[in-house]
């Protein structure tokens, strides 16, 4: 497990690049469908004022 | 050959994309995620170090599916300029919109894993040369189209303005992809071409080509997830979209 971590001194660079990519990846994912929630609440709530 | 015309009209309509493209952002969501998931499982634990790299080129499982993504994105957005500005379809300029920030962080990722990787192989994160210099580029033509909308006022000549920069863009992608066979360079020449023998080892070979095939699944699915929003944001009058949000 440490040698998994450690990759013969490399780990630092490797796991931080998986880490940066895989925040990146959640970010995209997750940001258009907020963002679309937050549109159709804004058009329903339009709407039953009608 | 008739089912191409009716598709790239139908997929003109907002409307039309809106109501089928949910399916297609779950499945691609899910697919894209597994397989990237699978992918630096593989490349993290089951790969041998390599000889000159040692553990490092472990990092090339993330960062060349995301440099190659990046300028796949950038293709796109060139294409759907040029389709607006030909045909002035509506959707190709909600495409470019929804497009280019998930290009811009896609490309930020290329380079970030690149500088990273860049430190215990090349003894540095960053040089100034070809490679580069021409993806910091393609960053700030990502950004480019992102702050140029914003900046003009009117909608329509912003459309306009965007699509042309996107399309005059597209000279970069030749200069990136040959940049490491036309000038000297620190970057490694590719692993992979179409046409010839693939330049690394099979043990390589196949984790990074599931990180390929999965990172382009997944990012699919995040465009076509922000183009749904676009329109949603684009077309808030129609009547059709209002009875969906009461509806739901």
């Amino acid at each position: 497990m440490t040698e998994l971590l450690a990759m013969g001194g490399h780990g630092v660079y490797v796991w931080s690049a998986y880490a940066v990519s895989f925040a990146a990846l959640v970010g995209l994912g997750i940001w258009p469908l907020v963002s679309l929630r937050a549109t159709m609440r804004r058009l329903r709530q339009r709407g039953g004022d009608r | 050959m008739g089912w191409i015309k009716t598709t790239f009209h139908k997929s003109g309509s907002p409307r039309w994309f809106f109501a089928g493209s949910r399916p297609w952002v779950i499945g691609l969501y899910v697919f894209g995620a597994l397989l990237i998931v699978a992918g630096s499982t593989w490349g993290l634990g089951f790969v041998p170090p390599e000889r000159l790299q040692g553990n490092s080129v472990r990092i090339l499982f993330i960062h060349a599916p995301a440099a190659h993504l990046a300028e796949a994105i950038y293709v796109a957005i060139a294409i759907a300029g040029f389709v607006f500005l030909v045909w002035r379809m509506k959707m190709a300029d909600m495409l470019i919109q929804a497009a280019a920030p998930i290009g811009l962080v896609v490309t930020i990722l290329a380079l970030a894993t690149g500088i990273i990787w860049g430190i215990p192989t090349w003894g540095t994160g960053w040089v100034w040369d070809a490679r580069t210099v021409s993806t910091l580029l393609l960053a700030f033509l990502f950004f480019g189209l992102v702050a140029l909308r914003q900046a003009i006022g009117r909608p329509d000549r912003a459309s306009r303005a965007v699509a042309l920069l996107a399309l005059v863009g597209v000279v970069n992608i030749p200069i990136i992809k040959y940049s490491v066979e036309w000038f000297t360079t620190l970057h490694q020449p590719p692993s992979i071409e179409i046409g010839k023998k693939p330049a690394i080892a099979a043990v390589f070979l196949w984790p990074l080509a599931v990180n390929v095939v999965g990172f382009y699944c997944f990012v699919a699915g995040v465009v076509i997830a922000a183009l749904r929003a676009r329109i949603v944001d684009r077309e808030a009058g129609a009547q059709w979209l209002r009875d969906w949000a009461l509806k739901s």
